[in-house]
């Protein structure tokens, strides 16, 4: 490689460079901060959210468990009490963060990769394919863990993929992607697959909340088995995202000038898509399609920290648990009736009028 | 520098150029010249590897132009298109730093060189003053700028302008013709542009290049080709050629359809010394 070196008279002009320096450096301390305060908001939310319950422990017996399983001796808890803390609250409290920033990643990515502001793991259908895939999986009764890990996710995964490039052929014409179409087509392939899943589910006999589940998202009945089955998809999914935020960034200019700033296009584009797939087929194979959280999050984010996509993609993550994480409270604790709500119709109640919000304000800044 | 051996040009089944021969030598500043749809921007493309030849092939500095990796071929050639919409606010300056990428380490963090290069394109583009400010917030000819800045901060070996300056005026598009030339003549800048502006071209190209029905019909030193025998056979219309008394450049006048390609032949006659 050639390096370009410049002309000693260049190297003089410290004053500028120092200011350009400044300048990027205070862009630096504000993200530093957001991320601090993320992460630190994440762990104090990680312990409320323990706490908080239809059965009431006090904050003293939760601390005390959370404390004892971290091997420090806290005061001695019964057995149930510590089932309830740590194997159904915790695990289900972790799993919402993990999904939350799963999806939150792949809003990101579709957002950045599609150009288009709608776009996210639920609006182009992508979840609902991953849904189709694992309904269809659990059908065929293909549905017991190996070592560990599920075939679930990779039903999903497939699903994921498959509902994709059906969007992107439905929005493709004459060899172009069409980003006004696009969302159209994830709509249509989106309703389309949510029938075959009330289908299927019709078909096997399963009572109307399994087909709830699948369609609105939930987290009822999960816990520390379903986040081993998320874990590597997300792992994996989120190392190539942000191994390719750069390349994110510069196809945000298009395909032509991508392709002139020496992007390998055709290739970081699969691996990003296959991230973003990754990433909605661990969350979905978990929790059903959740809407939402991966259009508001990354666009909040967006306007906190600016668009380049490495910053982005870290805060999102963070948000995008924490955002999850609360909405799994709600839909936990809201009705009175002790009922519980599918998390997807929390996300969608918060969710749908702030982002009519969000919309209606950054249009009139002249932003997307 | 580019070799372009028995090339054919076209999307899919449509042939766009055919049989193209020709050699770009390091530091030559050349025009494209053409009427609309005669493959202008399609030979860019070929050029910039986004298009690959349905027949013969494309060598830059010794080596195939398609085997060459992404970010190599991005060392040796930058290109400036016609427009370009970027759809997130990224400030100008992460706009100008982006050239840097076939430069960087893959996964290194940006150096003082890079914000040094990024800086010293914006200054060249009269830029410098929108560093900060969104790219989604400035004018067509600043983007535009900013844009060639981009390209600049690759550090190329040759640069390829498509139209590059279609959408400023008059006087955007000698300073950005002047920042290009500087660089030609400084630091022996590989040039090829695609352009409109007869007048343009044969003030700055020392070399012209002239498409039409799909096959390269002159190129030639301008003060050989620049005449209205030529001018006339490409765009169909009559020309007029004269050189200016103080700057020793030839330009060209249009006349009105009605003079009719003789008109033209006429006036050469007439634009003889």
């Amino acid at each position: 490689m050639k390096t370009s070196s410049l002309p000693a008279a260049e190297v003089d002009r410290t004053l500028e460079l120092s200011q350009a320096r400044s300048q990027r450096r205070a862009g630096a301390r504000r993200f530093a901060v957001a991320l601090a305060a993320l992460s630190l908001g994440l762990l104090i939310s990680v312990a409320l959210a323990t706490g908080i319950g239809r059965m009431d422990l006090g904050w003293e017996t939760v601390a005390a468990v959370l404390l004892n399983k971290l091997g420090l001796k806290a005061a001695a808890v019964d057995r149930t009490t510590e089932v309830v803390v740590w194997g159904i609250r915790l695990s289900r409290v972790v799993l919402s963060a993990l999904v939350g920033a799963a999806l939150a990643t792949a809003g990101v990515v579709f957002q950045g990769l599609l150009l288009n502001p709608l776009a996210d793991p639920f609006t182009i259908g992508v979840s609902t394919g991953a849904a189709f895939g694992v309904a269809l999986l659990v059908m065929l009764g293909v549905g017991g863990a190996f070592w560990g890990l599920s075939p679930l996710p990779l039903g999903a995964l497939v699903g994921a993929l498959g509902a994709m490039l059906a969007v992107l052929a439905l929005s493709r014409e004459g060899g172009r992607l069409r980003k006004e179409s696009l969302i159209l087509a994830g709509i249509v392939v989106s309703t389309f697959l949510s029938a075959l899943i009330s289908l299927i589910k019709s078909l096997d006999e399963e009572s109307l909340s399994a087909i709830v589940f699948w369609i609105m998202g939930s987290f009822s009945g999960r816990g520390w088995v379903h986040v081993g089955f998320l874990l590597p998809y997300a792992a994996l999914g989120f190392l190539l995202t942000a191994l390719h935020t750069r390349e994110l960034d510069i196809l945000a200019l298009g395909e032509d000038s991508s392709h002139y700033l020496g992007v390998a296009v055709s290739r970081v584009r699969l691996k990003l898509l296959l991230g973003a797939s990754l990433l909605t087929a661990g969350a979905v194979s978990v929790s059903g399609v959740i809407g939402f959280v991966g259009l508001v999050v990354p666009h909040l984010m967006r306007m906190l920290a600016g668009p380049a996509h490495g910053r982005l993609l870290l805060l999102s993550a963070l948000s995008g648990a924490l955002t999850l994480m609360w909405a799994d409270v709600l839909a936990r604790v809201l009705l009175a009736s002790g009922q519980e709500l599918p998390v997807g119709v929390v996300t969608a109640l918060l969710g749908g009028p702030f982002f009519f919000y969000l919309l209606k304000s950054r249009r009139s800044r002249g932003m997307w | 520098m580019i070799r372009v051996e028995a090339v054919d040009l076209g999307y899919g089944e449509r042939l766009v150029l055919s049989g193209l021969n020709f050699q770009v030598n390091p530091g030559e500043f050349v025009g494209l010249l053409g009427p609309n749809g005669s493959g202008k921007s399609t030979l860019v493309h070929a050029l910039a590897g986004l298009l690959p030849p349905k027949r013969g092939r494309i060598i830059v500095k010794a080596q195939g132009l398609g085997s060459l990796a992404s970010r190599l071929r991005a060392q040796i050639l930058a290109v400036v298109p016609q427009s370009s919409e970027v759809r997130f606010p990224f400030s100008c300056l992460e706009i100008v730093l982006m050239g840097r990428y076939p430069r960087r380490r893959r996964l290194g963090s940006l150096t003082d060189e890079d914000l040094l290069w990024a800086l010293r394109a914006m200054r060249q583009t009269t830029t410098a003053h929108l560093q900060d400010r969104p790219i989604t917030e400035v004018s067509g000819g600043e983007g535009q700028r900013v844009v060639i800045a981009r390209a600049l901060a690759q550090d190329p070996e040759i640069l390829l302008l498509d139209e590059a300056t279609s959408s400023l005026d008059v006087r955007k598009k000698l300073e950005i013709f002047e920042i290009v030339k500087e660089l030609n003549q400084t630091r022996n800048l590989t040039v090829l542009c695609a352009m409109h502006d007869l007048n343009l071209a044969a003030l700055y190209c020392r070399r012209l290049m002239f498409l039409k029905d799909g096959r390269l019909i002159q190129d030639g030193p301008t003060d050989e080709v620049f005449n209205p025998a030529v001018l006339a056979a490409v765009y169909d219309t009559p020309m007029e050629v004269k050189r200016h008394p103080t700057f020793n450049r030839p330009y060209a006048v249009m006349l009105p359809l009605a003079a009719g390609p003789r008109g033209a032949a006429a006036n050469q006659e007439a634009a003889r010394p």
